[in-house]
């Protein structure tokens, strides 16, 4: 279990690997050269080898028709004393102009700082029995991609959960994770992470 | 004590050509292919010349085959495939070889070979082993083949060559799938589930979706691969037909339907759902379509796969914290955890083929790293130095690990050895090369 050291030998390992990298990539540029006259010679004799499993199924059409994830849910017909409207959801101002919940690293409960909007989601569901909303899990690159989309189930089931407690209903609320494929920040960094763990409320 | 001598010596040479050998036979400027390059050598490797291989009056193959051969030595890190340009000679017949003038260059052993018409209208491809020190034939094969298997023979003479004088099983005629990503200029994201040699070339994507696609997993008999697709709404479990392309949507319910991994049988598959209100294990028995619950805990549960004898399941569960691995039985029981002082993040296990060793994803300060642990003991080692490695999967024969890595331009395929002496990287020229998963033999 000797860590630190057993990581400095690879440390070693890995600055004398690049320098031979070096090397190589002075050596590349002719071989690459040689290699190019070697694919145009071979150039026929691929084609013949496509047809091994090629069936490529297309899915693109299928599923670019379909209506987005966040399409707006219509809610007439409101009772007039109910204290949120669908005027709400677009009040810019308003709590319900919150979308986004943001996580701790390998965490799935919701700070302290997002009560208030979860809160606010909650009562406009109670009100709206006919709306219903999708909660849509992310997270951060990194780790591994299976554990990251259960990590983005986790946060979204933690937001419905509150959702439930504070008057939703479990029926108004679907989720979906994503885990780490769908970023909003590219950067490989904390300030990108600390955007691309979050849970986003999509009516 | 003069050759030993000397044969170190050629040794140190040829250690320096086959670098440049092995990139210039895999350096490929085609879209999509993947390139291989060799980062960090063995000294130890056996010196072997590989000679063009001869053809028969009439035949036109413009494959390389003993390039291919060489090639696939050379990625082994167990031999040193003389340079086609430093081969002192290209005897095409046994009585053809000079041994004096291989031994002086200090090779033990030389392959010769030659491609000749059927009667059928196909190829036989014959090839000898010849060990040059004591001047006799080791072994020889006559493998009929056709035109467009050609690449694949070659690989299968590797795979014999390998075998042969490692006594190990070789793994070069197997097959890796993987997904791409590509942004096109239109800002659209293309995702394809691609199939290639183990080598990285003859690259065919069998699936190509606008939305994710995930977690590809070879059943036993490499026929048929499972995937998440998020075509749908949400995400769903497929199986597919590798050679036909036929498909089916398996498992799809609400919330996450992820991980699928066959049992050793084919009959069944892990899968991760969380129907039930959190990520759990489940069983999918492929007759019946039937699905058993078989983790119950309120943490994450995830990332399951099967022990090589089918009775135990390891996985990735948050349930002490952390993500860390555990193994359960197949009869439910209380789940054991596997990881221990190893840092505070472990996930998605991979049992070796012989079923010793378990590949991790291996987090702490440094970053994410693939290390190896051997299940009786609990001892790891870190086998990867980058700063986000993942998606571990082992060559059928347990030599090799090949990963994912983020290189300069995004995320693409290395390979190291078990061992960790030997590291390769498989870079892609376009998009982003992610979560490889390493076939099994072909029968």
């Amino acid at each position: 279990m000797n860590l630190g050291p057993h990581r400095d030998k690879k440390i070693m390992i890995n600055s004398l690997i690049s320098k031979r990298e070096k090397n190589m990539k002075e050596d590349g540029l002719k071989l690459v050269l040689l290699t190019i006259v070697a694919i145009l010679l071979a150039g026929c004799g691929t084609t013949g080898d496509k047809q091994r499993q090629q069936t490529s199924s297309r899915l693109e059409s299928r599923t670019v028709s379909r209506a987005p994830a966040s399409a707006p849910a219509v809610s007439q017909g409101l009772a007039e004393d109910t204290e949120f409207s669908a005027a709400a959801l677009d009040d810019p101002e308003g709590p319900l102009s919150v979308r986004t919940v943001y996580f701790d690293y390998d965490s799935s409960a919701v700070r302290e700082e997002f009560r208030e909007t979860v809160t606010a989601h909650a009562s406009y569901l109670a009100a709206n029995a006919s709306a219903s909303v999708t909660l849509q899990g992310h997270a951060d690159e990194r780790g591994t991609r299976e554990y990251n989309r259960a990590l983005g189930e986790a946060r979204a089931l933690s937001v419905r959960s509150q959702l439930v407690l504070l008057g939703a209903t479990a029926e108004q609320i679907k989720t979906v994770s994503y885990g780490e494929e769908r970023p909003v920040a590219e950067g490989h960094d904390e300030k990108s992470y600390a955007v691309n763990r979050r849970v986003e409320i999509l009516y | 004590m003069f050759l030993t001598h000397r044969y170190r010596i050629v040794r140190f040479l040829s250690a320096l050509a086959m670098l440049g050998a092995a990139l210039a036979a895999s350096a490929t400027l085609f879209d999509n292919e993947l390139t291989i390059r060799i980062e960090q050598g063995i000294e130890s490797a056996l010196p072997i010349a590989v000679v063009p291989f001869a053809k028969g009056a009439g035949i036109n193959i413009e494959l390389d085959v003993a390039g291919v051969i060489r090639s696939d030595l050379a990625r082994s890190g167990k031999f040193l495939p003389m340079p086609s340009q430093d081969l002192p000679s290209r005897p095409a017949r046994f009585s053809d070889i000079n041994f004096k003038n291989w031994r002086l260059l200090g090779i033990e052993n030389l392959v010769i070979g030659k491609v000749l018409p059927n009667t059928r209208g196909g190829f036989t491809l014959e090839f000898r082993v010849v060990d040059v020190y004591k001047g006799n034939q080791l072994f020889g094969f006559r493998i009929p083949t056709s035109r467009k298997n050609m690449r694949l023979t070659a690989h299968h003479v590797a795979d014999l060559i390998y075998e042969k004088i490692l006594n190990e099983k070789g793994a070069f005629a197997t097959r890796i799938a993987y997904i791409t990503v590509e942004k096109t200029p239109s800002k659209k994201t293309i995702y394809r589930l691609q199939v290639a040699d183990a080598d990285g070339y003859d690259p065919h994507t069998i699936l190509e979706s606008s939305q994710p696609l995930l977690s590809p997993a070879w059943s036993p008999d490499g026929s048929l691969l499972a995937y998440v697709s998020f075509e749908g709404r949400n995400s769903a479990i497929y199986l597919q037909n590798v050679r036909t392309g036929a498909r089916e949507e398996i498992v799809a319910g609400e919330g996450i339907n992820s991980a699928p991994a066959f049992a050793p049988d084919g009959r069944r598959l892990a899968v991760t759902l969380s129907r039930d209100g959190n990520p759990e294990i489940y069983l999918y028995e492929l007759q019946k379509r039937t699905l058993e619950r078989l983790t119950k805990h309120p943490a994450i549960d995830t990332e399951a796969n099967w022990s090589p004898d089918g009775k135990t399941i390891v996985f990735t569960s948050d349930r002490g914290g952390g993500p860390q691995i555990y193994r359960v039985g197949l009869d439910g029981g209380t789940p054991r955890r596997v990881t221990f002082n190893m840092g505070p993040y472990n996930a998605r296990a991979r049992h070796s083929p012989d079923g010793k060793k378990l590949a991790v994803v291996h987090g702490d300060e440094k970053g994410y790293n693939i290390a190896v642990l051997e299940v009786k003991n609990g001892l790891y080692e870190i086998l990867t130095n980058a700063r986000l490695d993942e998606s571990p999967s082992f060559a059928p024969n347990g030599s090799m690990i090949i990963y994912a890595t983020m290189g300069a331009r995004g995320t693409e395929l290395a390979a190291v050895s078990t061992d960790g002496r030997l590291k390769q990287r498989l870079a892609l020229q376009h998009g982003q090369v992610r979560e490889p998963a390493w076939g099994p033999f072909r029968k």
